[in-house]
């Protein structure tokens, strides 16, 4: 942030940029005016917020500026110049100058404690409305159609505000000036039941005047009664449950057919949080941002098995609109007063993503009402559109701070800062956990998780992101990024822009992505440990050393191949992998003994040790391997669960003396498998072994190649990662190393984060 | 085979040798060309090259699919094919007795679809310049007038029949590769289209709007082109394609999808509904239509997508694959 000369004259003209609108920063300006007695005045345009103030104490005003900005309010740059005074005396607020679009919007943001208060409050006039909102919180991203951020442009413009509701928008003084999304009960959005409830008690009032808390105490019983509800929420439809009731939960998996991977949990307040979890100081206040990301921590105290099947971990969040809290404060007997928001309380419920499998998360209506009808015993909904789909985020704390597993809802659409002005790009990512990545200027915009493009639905979600996300940015890109591999869907459509096209190794972008938001300028030596991407050589990489300079990039290292026999399918079956291993081993034979269920066993090894079969030298490969190995999982129901079931043994990582080789620059962990295999191991301590040695062998490995070639820092990207062992674990030996390492934190280390890798190394390469 | 110095000598001994195989009167009369009477209705050509490694795999060699191949060019535009043509570059040091067995492959398939082989050329190589035995063949045909078969003719609601099970020739040929066996040999599908094409359009006749054979890439190239080309999109069911057996045990066992997998006896047909009961029926009395099955039908779809309801119910997008089949789970 720029700073001022002392002020000899009495006018300065201020230019603040950042999240600056629509965030209540005019009236804050505007207070801090009247504060020291300045005159001027303050207005929106293309670029953020300009402002002219004038009077004597104009020093003290732009320190203020900076130290106590509105809460949703971000300052990426203050410049001021001095000009000359014109005996100014009052302070206005200016009407907002139309231009090309410099600002952007918000991200959603939890329900503040203010508007809480309201919420509980009997004589406030948004007393248990569940749409309360104010200038410091609530929906916005989610429900903006276009830029300048204005009611008009959001979905809460079939709402005209009612007398009070003008009254408080034009009201400087008020909290809620200017919330574009302000409502009540009597002019804004409410609650509507989609499908009626199994469990309905008597006959339902007309479906579109049916009071809210008639609703929320049905949907409370609904779930206390083991039903499963269908809720919309900010960024999408939600489903609910109890998390304590097994055959509830396990029901709620049959009929989503979504067979183990994990569900986050939604409880009442931190009390109720510390309760199922291990939270630290600093997994508390993630869990407590405005963002309310999902938080992964240890479990303390198990829930219904089926929540997180054979996880140590699992993914807490707090409510975040305030008809999450009105479920909670029905569930608590809808008490008065505020103790009861502090409170512990036992009603915990499973809050996963309401979407046909593999599809995006539902938001529309009308089709959850077709699509959930089959899932949930009740669906409901409310009139106020969801414009922009979001799941909820996924974070946790790594080596000290917090770090995201998927970015979503209450990130998104807050830039990434680079370093130096580049090419507008467009990066569209690679197949998995897609994004997508428009540059602007010196700022990176990552798109909401997208997800898998292997259905319409969701090739649909990643195009309509991509027209949004340049529509909200005013952006026409110069340039398009997409993986090396040549036959993914987001390949096909870069190839069809007809653009300057740059294809980026998988590898090099996950090592780029971490050099993007870390701010690295020149070369990055880094790891990409990960599970599969279409190498230079057309070979299946994933475990690389690389070098990324320039826009260039140079493998440098690899693990050493291992057969991949059966390709995809091999990622799917843990146990080829292991059979692998036997084949590297020169042990084949063991394939029937230690896989007798699989009828293929032999063949695999067959295959296996055919010079013909394809290689890898994916360390998520490894990981599965290991997890066949070690008769954990054989088969995986969803990604990386053979990897996470596997790290959620683990205790302490111990590391094997002389458990790996490595020959230029290869590294070779057959000296570790072999241990795996020793008879009578048990599977804890060969995690522990695993983990340890695998750690211990990657930092050697990564180190002295750091050291070798003089960097200093050092990228860990790829999938594997999410591994907290791992990741703490190389950070913490790196370091001892003198290397400074760096993860990834603000977009995830997985493939969430490939497209600003691959947007970072576009504009390095045209720069 | 050798090649430079003795080369004349050679080069007779190899024409003697396809000229026994393919033994016909145009041959016979030894001239750089061959001549015959133009048929009424219109004319239709193609021409094809054959790489294949192995060049002898179980089911078929080289040979016999570079007669089929052709031969169903022609057919899938209805026409019947009448005479072909066949070229082979033939790299120094490929053995003689291999090259008598892929023409004796030639000659008996081109008699069972009476499609003699009239003109030919054979050029022998330096070692490395070659993989053994290139093919090339070119057919004539002619089509009953006012069939215009094109794959431009798609249109929202037609029906999509597939001839019979996917997936046997590129299972064939890479379990032999690879040196794998199976309980069942896989045997490559290989076959001359022609006569079944004949009693469909007998059948069917304007109601066919296109036909395709599913070659290299397989059935999932094949719809993504139809796509293209119509400007449509297309919606399978993945439990209506018929795989065999072994051929899924092949797949599951290699990791591969039957859909991209390649075929050299099978056709697509996308039908006008109406007509799609009466044709299937007709396509299964036929030898070669015996597993014919509807897998779809054509829809409106403006960004051309081919899209699969999967055995377990779920929506999945089929690509097309610009080569073999790649991993994409990061
Ligand atoms: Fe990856
Ligand atoms: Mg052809
Ligand atoms: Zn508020
Ligand atoms: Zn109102």
């Amino acid at each position: 942030m720029a700073s001022c000369e002392p002020a000899t004259i009495s006018r300065l003209r201020l230019r603040v940029t950042g999240a600056v609108q629509g965030v209540g920063f005019r009236p804050f300006v505007h207070g801090l005016a009247h504060r020291y007695a300045l005159g001027g005045f303050v207005r929106n345009d293309a670029r953020g917020v300009l402002m002219e103030i004038e009077g004597e104490a104009v020093e003290d005003f732009v320190a203020a500026l900076g130290r106590e900005p509105p809460p949703l309010a971000r300052i990426d740059s203050l410049t001021c110049e001095t000009i000359a005074p014109i005996s100014e005396a009052e302070f206005r607020i200016e009407e907002s100058r139309d231009g090309r679009t410099q600002t952007r919007i918000t991200p959603d943001a939890a329900v503040c404690e203010d508007c809480l208060d309201d919420l509980f409050d009997p004589s406030s006039r948004f007393y248990l409305y569940p749409f309360v909102n104010c200038t410091h919180c609530g929906p916005r991203y989610t429900l903006t159609k276009h830029l300048p951020y204005d009611r008009a442009q959001t979905s809460m413009a079939r709402f005209p505000m009612c007398g009070a509701c003008a009254r408080d928008y034009a009201d400087l003084a008020d909290r809620r000036f200017h919330a574009q999304p302000i409502a009540c009960p009597d002019c804004g959005p409410r609650l509507k039941r989609l499908s009626a409830s199994l469990k309905a008690r008597g006959p339902s009032p007309g479906l579109d005047r049916e009071p809210s808390a008639s609703l929320i105490a049905d949907i409370v019983a609904t779930i206390r009664d083991g039903g499963i509800v269908a809720l919309k929420g900010v960024g999408g439809y939600h489903l609910l449950c109890d998390a304590r009731n097994e055959s509830t939960v396990a029901e709620l998996r049959r009929r989503k057919q979504r067979d183990a991977k994990p569900f986050a949990v939604m409880v009442a307040n931190e009390a109720s949080a510390r309760c199922i979890g291990d939270f630290d100081a600093e997994s508390l206040r993630l869990l407590r941002s405005t963002a309310r990301p999902i938080t992964v921590v240890e479990c303390r105290e198990p829930l219904a098995p089926s929540v997180a099947p054979r996880l140590s971990r699992i993914g807490v969040m707090l409510p975040y609109a305030p008809l999450h809290h009105l479920l909670f404060h029905a569930a608590a007997g809808a008490p008065a007063g505020r103790e009861w928001r502090e409170a512990p309380q036992d009603f915990i419920i499973v809050a996963t993503s309401a979407n046909v499998s593999g599809e995006p998360l539902i938001i529309d209506d009308e089709e959850a009402r077709e699509k959930l009808a089959p899932i949930a015993d009740l669906v409901i909904g409310h009139d106020r559109a969801i414009v922009a789909r979001a799941d909820d985020s996924v974070a946790t704390v790594i080596a000290g701070a917090p770090a995201l597993l998927r970015r979503a809802r209450g990130f998104i659409p807050e830039p990434i800062a680079l370093k130096g002005d580049g090419p507008d790009v467009l990066a569209l990512s690679a197949h998995l956990k897609t994004t997508i990545t428009v540059t602007r200027g010196r700022e990176a915009f990552v798109s909401t998780h997208i997800g898998a493009l292997d259905n319409r639905a969701t090739l649909d979600f990643h195009r309509e992101t991509i027209a949004r996300m340049l529509d909200i940015l005013d952006v026409r890109p110069e340039l398009i990024a997409c993986d090396l591999h040549p036959d993914l869907a987001s390949t096909r459509f870069a190839e069809e822009w007809g653009l300057p096209l740059l294809r980026v190794q998988h590898h090099a972008a996950h090592v780029a992505a971490i050099a993007a938001e870390h701010g690295v300028e020149g070369a990055i030596l880094g790891a990409a440990l990960d599970g599969y991407g279409y190498g230079d050589d057309g070979g299946a990489w994933g475990g690389e050393l690389m070098l990324v300079e320039h826009g260039e990039w140079r493998r440098l290292g690899h693990l050493t191949p291992l057969p991949l026999p059966g390709g995809d399918r091999a990622a799917r079956e843990p146990w080829r992998m292991g059979v692998a291993v036997l084949a590297q081993l020169d042990r084949c034979g063991e394939a029937f003994d230690r896989f007798p269920q699989f009828a293929l066993a032999g063949q695999v090894a067959m295959l296996a040790s055919s010079p013909l079969v394809a290689h890898t030298t994916s360390l998520g490969r490894i990981f599965d391997a290991a997890a066949a190995l070690l008769g954990l999982r054989h088969v995986q129901e969803y990604e990386g669960q053979a990897a996470m079931e596997l790290e959620g043994l683990c205790r302490t990582p111990s590391a094997l003396p002389d458990g790996f080789r490595i020959k230029d620059e290869a590294l070779d962990l057959a000296p570790l498998f072999a241990a795996l295999l020793e008879p009578g191991l048990d599977a804890t301590r060969g995690s522990e072994l695993f983990h340890g040695t695998l750690i211990e062998a990657l930092a050697i490995w990564l180190g002295d190649a750091a050291l070798a070639r003089g960097h200093e820092r050092v990228a860990l990207g790829g999938g594997c990662l999410m591994n907290k062992f791992l990741a703490e674990g190389l950070e913490q030996r790196l370091r001892a190393r003198g290397l400074t390492p760096l993860l990834a934190r603000k977009i995830p280390a997985n493939d969430g984060g490939l497209s600003l890798g691959q947007a970072f190394v576009a504009r390095e390469r045209k720069a | 085979l050798s090649h430079g110095s003795g080369g004349r000598a050679m080069a007779r001994l190899i024409a003697d040798v396809f000229h026994a195989a393919f033994d016909n009167d145009w041959l016979r009369a030894g001239n750089d060309q061959a001549a015959f009477d133009i048929a009424a209705g219109r004319m239709v050509m193609t021409t094809d090259g054959y790489v294949v490694s192995p060049l002898f795999f179980p089911g078929g060699d080289i040979g016999k699919l570079s007669v089929h191949g052709t031969i169903n060019d022609i057919a899938m535009a209805g026409a019947r094919p009448l005479h072909m043509s066949a070229s082979f570059i033939i790299e120094e040091g490929f053995p003689l007795a291999d090259l008598c067995r892929i023409a004796q492959s030639m000659g008996e398939a081109s008699r069972a679809a009476g499609v003699p082989i009239i003109t030919g050329d054979t050029k022998v190589v330096e070692r490395g310049k070659a993989d053994g035995v290139f093919v090339s063949t070119a057919c004539v045909g002619v089509a009953p007038a006012g069939l215009e078969l094109s794959g431009d003719k798609a249109r929202p609601g037609d029906t999509i029949l597939l001839s019979g099970s996917i997936g046997d020739h590129g299972v064939a040929v890479m379990s032999k590769r690879e040196n794998l066996s199976f309980e069942t040999e896989v045997l490559s599908d290989t076959a001359a289209l022609h006569e079944l094409v004949a009693v469909m359009v007998e059948a069917a006749g304007p109601a066919i709007r296109l036909m395709r054979d599913p070659t290299r890439g397989g059935l999932a190239a094949t719809l993504n082109e139809i796509a293209h080309q119509s400007k449509v999109g297309a919606h399978v069911e993945e439990s209506a394609i018929p795989v065999a057996p072994q051929v899924a045990a092949a797949c599951e066992l290699l990791g591969l999808d039957p859909l991209f997998v390649a075929n050299e006896g099978k056709l697509v047909a996308v039908v006008a509904a109406e007509a799609a009961d009466s044709l299937l029926a007709v396509m299964r009395a036929h030898p070669l239509g015996r597993g014919s099955a509807r897998i779809g039908e054509i829809v409106a779809d403006e960004h051309g997508f081919v899209q699969m309801t999967t055995r377990f119910g779920g929506g999945r997008i089929v690509d097309w694959l610009s080569g073999e089949q790649l991993p994409r789970i990061c």
